[in-house]
């Protein structure tokens, strides 16, 4: 069809171009033939136009037709396409059951740690004593044979617009009987501005490292002998915070606490309530796409009454800090060396009272030395390194030392000291085994090795920890 | 002490003041896809903090110092959500102190704005480290791409007025480019449709429901699980018999898993970009999937050439 109309047109074009030539030669001898001629072309060139006409109209529409159809197709495309992402986007506001049987929506997050041990020492850490460190708080080794470590349950949600709440409640097993007690139970605020923050209730302070850090994040089965001597393990006790992070590039946090002063290193809630002190600065940052650090100063200001230790005085205890990862695409978790470490310092002033622990001198003489005054010194350190070899898999060296004081009633000139290896298997990223070697000299004397066997789960809530 | 206490009196005005003197928007966006979208809706206007990079696992990334100080100084974050950064994002938030990102406004989570796929019939651990409210994977679904485009151009302009009109206008123009790219990669994809696909972890989901591809098993033998000997043999006949594509990995995976059973098998095992940065071509979100629609092409041609 589109073929036939063009050629149409030029056989007109033909039929009218010839006769058109023959009447501009001839002069006007009124013809009749020659006049009908004329007639006729000038019909058939009428007819020309027409057809003219009615062909571009008719090429007209096919394009027009032709169009139609492609943006029909296009449309239906895009129509399709719009279709596509109407249907993945979500509508603003998200259906939500109503009204009755929604309580439990608002239930906290619960998580609940599963730990257990097996100890095996080569001499039953009930025969010996650290040299110039009796027990104090809980920190000890781990008893012989089977136990069940820190187990503990813990709740934590938002309250509301302006604070966030936690508790954590532990199982522990002092001389055979089990004991529930309230580990952590605080409130932050989550709504202050620039960049303060305030917590209260009961908590582990954030001196140091480890201190601010649940047992349960640690790469070795036990606490270094620094916190276990000085800290009690890890001090946590009644108060509140107050800590600011600095609108830098560079992570720093600045802060202090005041504290009850209940538990060890304190005792007996001096001052009227207020036995201890904190302040503390932490620094981080990356260097470049592989490194991470972490590095803090603290102090630990405490009044101590009939202490654990029979201590009766202030301390004064300086920690630093530092903290090191390397790995291969800067996720430690996936592959990388950690290496950390913590110097603690605390410098005493007082006395020891005639309340001393079970392992009390019992002369006379040595009595009277013990309750004089007296200033001394004690630290303690730990250096660790962990090589993390892939999701499932890491091992980690642990030196740990300690340095009693050079005077009074605990004096000691030997420095206990340990070494400790470990490997951990995790089998997904809330269950691990850790076994843990280690080799420990608590007194000129004694020399313990210990095989330790951990396992340790977590169920419900996935916990966001720390770096 | 008093002299410490103005020192530190002293920092704080200064970048207090050195703060607002840069008056424009902070971004922390946690996977690189979306800081290469709020580059596409934003440029310059905003400055953009990325938290990954697509060579770590943005499952297990850990809750950094570093990257405490860029939440910190945020007023927006930008991540993905629906627990894909649990283990590290409510952390940083946390520890921040901001909280004009902690929620509210400057809290926008990308799986938020659109349907997910997979969620889970039953919530037990012992099927792997499932999310609850679907799989979070969505960056590789141009569809919910653009969908979230459109949400987070809104929420720019909630933020900063004064720029509402540049982002609208860039988002007009990064729609029309990536409908006509969309139109282009369904076309370009088409020989894909209906092949098979053995998988590293399950993060592919929209990528194949959009190219129409099927994912017949996955290397780990649970979400979250790294493979096992075991569970890896028992796909040899699988993936044999069932005339396999490809053996997909993301850029930040360990091949070791797809190339031992690329090489039992014969099928290809290909390393696919994931996100933004995942190699060198994937420099930006359409160059994204311009090269993992390449690269499974490159499987295809090479499975049809022997």
């Amino acid at each position: 069809m589109k073929a036939a109309i063009p050629a149409g047109i030029c056989l007109l074009a033909g039929l009218t171009a010839v006769p058109m030539a023959a009447t501009a030669a001839t002069t006007p001898p009124a013809n009749p033939s020659i006049t009908a001629l004329a007639a006729r072309i000038q019909a058939l060139e009428v007819q020309s136009t027409q057809l003219r006409q009615q062909a571009d109209s008719a090429l007209a529409a096919a394009h027009a037709a032709q169009a139609e159809l492609a943006q029909l197709q296009a449309d239906q495309a895009s129509a399709k396409r719009a279709a596509r992402l109407a249907a993945v986007t979500r509508a603003a506001a998200p259906a939500r059951a109503s009204g009755i049987g929604t309580g439990n929506a608002f239930n906290p997050a619960i998580a609940v740690i599963l730990n257990g041990y097996y100890a095996h020492h080569s001499s039953s850490p009930a025969s010996w004593q650290r040299a110039g460190f009796p027990a104090a708080g809980e920190g000890a080794p781990l008893p012989q044979g089977l136990s069940l470590g820190e187990s503990e349950l813990a709740l934590s949600a938002n309250i509301d617009d302006k604070f966030y709440g936690q508790l954590s409640l532990a199982v522990e097993n002092e001389d055979g009987e089990d004991h529930l007690h309230v580990e952590e139970a605080y409130i932050d605020t989550t709504a202050l501005p620039a960049g303060f923050g305030v917590r209260a209730g009961r908590f582990f302070s954030n001196i140091g490292y480890l201190n601010s850090h649940h047992a349960h994040t640690d790469f070795f089965v036990d606490r270094p002998l620094a916190y276990q001597a000085l800290l009690g393990n890890q001090y946590g006790d009644d108060g509140v915070q107050v800590q600011w992070i600095a609108p830098t590039n560079i992570y720093l946090q600045l802060g202090g606490e005041a504290f009850r002063g209940s538990n060890y290193p304190a005792a007996g809630a001096g001052h009227g309530g207020v036995g201890a002190h904190t302040l503390f600065v932490h620094l981080g940052g990356d260097v470049g796409a592989r490194n991470a650090w972490y590095a803090g100063i603290s102090t630990l200001r405490t009044q101590t009454r009939n202490g654990d230790d029979g201590f009766n005085g202030s301390e004064r205890l300086y920690i630093v800090d530092g903290t090191w990862k390397w790995s291969h695409h800067g996720n430690f978790k996936d592959g990388g060396l950690l290496v950390r470490g913590e110097y603690l310092r605390g410098q005493r002033r007082g006395h020891y009272g005639d309340n001393t622990a079970t392992a009390a001198p019992a002369t006379d003489s040595l009595m009277a030395a013990m309750t004089a005054p007296w200033t001394g010194q004690r630290s303690g350190a730990y250096l660790e390194t962990v090589y993390q070899f892939n999701r499932t898999w890491n091992i980690g060296y642990r030196y740990d030392r300690l340095w009693p004081a050079d005077s009074g009633p605990w004096a000691s000139a030997f420095d206990p000291s340990r070494q400790s290896a470990m490997l951990t298997w995790h089998n997904s990223e809330f269950s691990l085994l850790r076994l843990q070697l280690s080799q420990e000299k608590p007194s000129p004397a004694k020399r313990d090795n210990a095989v330790l066997l951990q396992y340790q789960v977590a169920l419900g809530a996935h916990g966001a920890h720390k770096f | 002490m008093n002299r410490l206490l103005s020192l530190i009196v002293f920092a704080v005005a200064a970048s207090v003041a050195a703060g607002s003197a840069h008056a424009e928007l902070r971004v922390f966006a946690c996977e690189p896809e979306w800081g290469s979208m709020l580059h596409e809706l934003a440029g310059d206007t905003v400055s953009v903090d990325v938290a990954t990079n697509a060579l770590q696992d943005p499952h297990v990334v850990e809750a950094r110092p570093s990257l405490i100080a860029k939440v910190r100084r945020a007023d927006l974050v930008v991540c993905t959500g629906a627990e894909l950064e649990i283990g590290w994002l409510p952390q940083l938030l946390r520890q921040a102190g901001n909280n004009k990102v902690s929620s509210g406004n400057g809290y926008f989570m990308a799986d938020s704005q659109v349907t997910l796929l997979g969620k889970p019939t039953q919530l037990d651990r012992a099927n792997g480290d499932i999310h609850a409210d679907g799989n979070p994977h969505i960056q590789m679904d141009p569809y919910r791409m653009l969908a979230v485009a459109k949400a987070l151009t809104a929420r720019l302009a909630l933020l900063d007025p004064a720029n509402a009109a540049t982002y609208q206008q860039r988002f007009n123009d990064f729609s029309t480019r990536w409908m006509a790219a969309i139109e282009k990669w369904e076309a370009k994809a088409a020989p894909l449709k209906g092949r098979n696909l053995v998988v590293r972890h399950d993060a592919w989901m929209y990528f194949e429901h959009w190219l129409g591809l099927n994912q017949i098993g996955t290397l780990e033998p649970k979400p979250g699980v790294p493979p096992t000997s075991s569970h890896l043999s028992d796909l040899i006949d699988l993936t044999k018999a069932s005339h396999t594509l490809a053996i997909v990995s993301a850029a930040y995976q360990d091949p070791k898993a797809a190339n031992w059973l690329s090489g039992r098998t014969g099928v290809p095992a290909v390393t696919l970009p994931f996100t933004v940065g995942g190699d060198a071509a994937a420099t930006d979100l359409f160059s994204l999937y311009d090269d993992s629609i390449d690269r499974l092409l490159a499987a295809l041609h090479a499975g049809a050439a022997p």
